[in-house]
């Protein structure tokens, strides 16, 4: 964060310092990730997921909604079922790679939502200052006085199931969470000399914050964005586990596993795929974080 | 401090208001007619006109949450629509059985959080280091409720050793009976602030380890034990207060736990009344919940500012 925090002195024309530089400033966070193991690794798995499920129908797999009453339960290893059956007869594995579908879409997007929303509110709150700030951050204080699982599924729950309604809920779960980093990180940058610089050559508001302020704060925002990615598809799996959000018979890796418990005494191996597919998305983005963190060189 | 402490009871005054707020607009939010959310739909007309006067329904809804607020202040939550039981009524016996939950939880926790954040920090970049911060990462990654399930076929399924289902027989009681019920759960709902407290302690230590008086108690020659107290007295404030915020994040997120083990608690009411779409429970559950929350949050800040003035907010 030093390393941008210097790069322009506002009394030049700062577009001109700042473009080359910034690019290789992200050429060196670039190289720091490569070097990385552990965060290419779990890059690489994401990367995996999500090519198939973004080409899911060319991948020659059964109907994902379509079961079969003769092929119930099939253990995993069947022939023709690599992963097995579910309680519907339905293809696993068809069933996984539908439901990743879903569950990252309703994982991701309220962090997204956060990130854009939030973060403009909490740079506004820490730009303004004042009164402003104020009132912004008085309102976050109210919302992070509820425990976040139990106001996603407040909220949703008065909403009624649905994708939609879970998606709201959950974005009105991180969007304070935004709102108070990016507030944070903002307060402190405005105060910075070079800022201060800029101000005093009659710079607008809104240049100072585009130029000098939000270069220097995306950085942390963003990185404490990606954090949140692993908590919420935890919690999106959670509410379709719970019977919110999403609705049967659509697949989905939390509302899969609630369909399953009853599997397992019969299939226990079985039953516990789904979460699994949670796992491993939220411990990569998890990872990834972390190293991005690192590569970054930010802290928030 | 005694300045410091009334004045943050003062603040947490409005703070407690705007969150009933919230939960007053939980009926609103919810499609429909709010009297629908509130009443079953084979309620008499009596009835109906009874609860609209009594709430003030046909009135704007400023004056509507005064007149809620006023009913929840003496502890009238409503009736819940699927079983017309007071909501009050189930809220004190549930929510003792998931502060049972959470407590043992949140005390598991910190008990691994501390040991393995303590070793991670003294031993940093070693082997046990790694395994540490493995852990901390897993803990916080995984989905609880399926770790949840996996317990249950490890330990109940397969093993036999424990029960799935339930909080025991009647009334809870420390005894066997009853905890072996209890072990699976917590268990499964102590990861996460065992991961958080691992990660926090870990860092606290790896700080107090480099500041100059531990070179000093170093130089006194003290034994790697007595230097242990030092760093744990130094780093346990920061502990206390992640612990304590996640009992209170456990209180009020327990409902995926207590849902797989099927624990009698506020999570299941939660989750009953979510598939019965009994808003009065919810709205009450979610109250309750929060109001213990925010008191969790004054009382944290209120220790940690007597165990350490630097920590004062102003």
């Amino acid at each position: 964060m030093t390393e941008i925090a210097t790069v322009s002195s506002g009394l030049v024309a700062p577009r001109r310092i700042l473009k080359p530089r910034r690019a290789s400033y992200w050429r060196a966070v670039g190289r720091r990730l490569l070097r990385d193991r552990v965060t290419m690794v779990c890059l690489g798995i994401l990367a995996v997921m999500a090519l198939a499920m973004i080409f899911a129908p060319l991948l020659g797999l059964y109907d994902p909604l379509q079961g079969s009453m003769i092929r119930r339960l099939k253990p995993v290893g069947t022939p023709g079922h690599i992963l097995g059956t579910d309680e519907l007869g339905r293809d696993m594995l068809t069933r996984l790679i539908y439901g990743g579908r879903l569950s990252w879409f309703v994982g991701i997007t309220p962090v997204a939502i956060a990130f854009v929303v939030g973060g403009a509110l909490g740079i506004t709150a820490g730009y303004a200052g004042g009164r402003i700030n104020m009132a912004i951050m008085r309102i976050t204080d109210v919302f992070y006085a509820f425990p976040s699982v139990l106001l996603a599924v407040a909220i949703s729950g008065a909403l009624g199931p649905g994708i939609g309604n879970a998606i709201i809920a959950m974005t009105m779960v991180f969007i304070p969470m935004m709102i108070r980093i990016s507030e944070s990180v903002t307060t402190s940058t405005r105060n910075l000399d070079y800022v201060e610089a800029a101000r005093s050559t009659g710079a607008s508001a809104l240049t100072v914050v585009r130029v000098h302020v939000l270069p220097n704060v995306l950085g942390s925002i963003f990185v404490y964005a990606t954090t949140l990615v692993s908590v919420s598809m935890i919690l999106a799996s959670g509410l379709s586990f719970i019977g919110l959000g999403v609705k049967p018979p659509e697949p989905e890796w939390g509302l899969m596993l609630n369909t399953l418990r009853t599997a397992i005494y019969t299939q226990p191996l079985l039953a516990t795929l789904p979460g699994l597919g949670i796992f491993v998305t939220s411990l990569c983005f998890n990872m990834a974080s972390d190293g991005l963190r690192a590569a970054m060189d930010v802290r928030a | 401090m005694l300045l410091y402490t009334l004045r943050r009871i003062l603040y947490a005054v409005p703070i407690a208001l705007a969150v009933s707020l919230v939960c007053f607009m939980l009926v609103h939010i919810a499609p429909g007619d709010p009297i629908d959310a509130i009443l079953p739909p084979d309620a008499s007309a009596e009835t109906v006109a009874l609860v609209r006067k009594d709430y003030g329904l046909d009135k704007p809804l400023p004056v509507q949450f005064g007149l809620w607020l006023a009913h929840v202040v003496q502890g009238d939550f409503g009736r819940s629509i699927a079983n017309r039981r007071l909501v009050a009524d189930e809220l004190v016996s549930a929510a003792s059985k998931t502060f049972i939950l959470a407590t043992t939880a949140a005390s598991l926790g910190f008990v691994i959080g501390c040991i393995l954040g303590g070793l991670a920090g003294a031993f940093r970049g070693t082997l046990i280091d790694r395994a540490a911060v493995s852990f901390a990462v897993g803990g916080v990654s995984v989905p609880h409720y399926w770790l949840g399930m996996v317990l249950v076929i490890i330990f109940s399924v397969t093993l036999g050793w424990l029960p799935s289902m339930s909080a025991g027989p009647g009334d809870w009681a420390w005894d066997w009976l009853h905890i072996r019920h209890l072990i699976l759960p917590a268990i499964t709902l102590s990861v996460i602030p065992a991961g958080l407290v691992t990660r926090t302690v870990r860092g606290v230590v790896v700080e107090i380890l480099s500041q100059d008086f531990m070179t000093t108690l170093r130089g006194k020659g003290l034994r790697r034990l007595m230097l242990t107290v030092h760093v744990m007295k130094n780093a346990a404030p920061t502990a206390l207060a992640v612990m304590g915020l996640q009992l209170g994040y456990l209180m009020g997120g327990s409902i995926l736990v207590e849902t797989v083990f099927a624990w009698p608690g506020t999570g299941m009411m939660l989750n009953q009344a979510i598939f019965q779409r009994d808003i009065p429970v919810l709205q009450g559950t979610t109250l309750v919940l929060a109001m213990i929350f925010v008191a969790l949050n004054l009382l944290v800040d209120l220790i940690q500012t007597a165990l350490d003035p630097r920590m004062r907010r102003t």
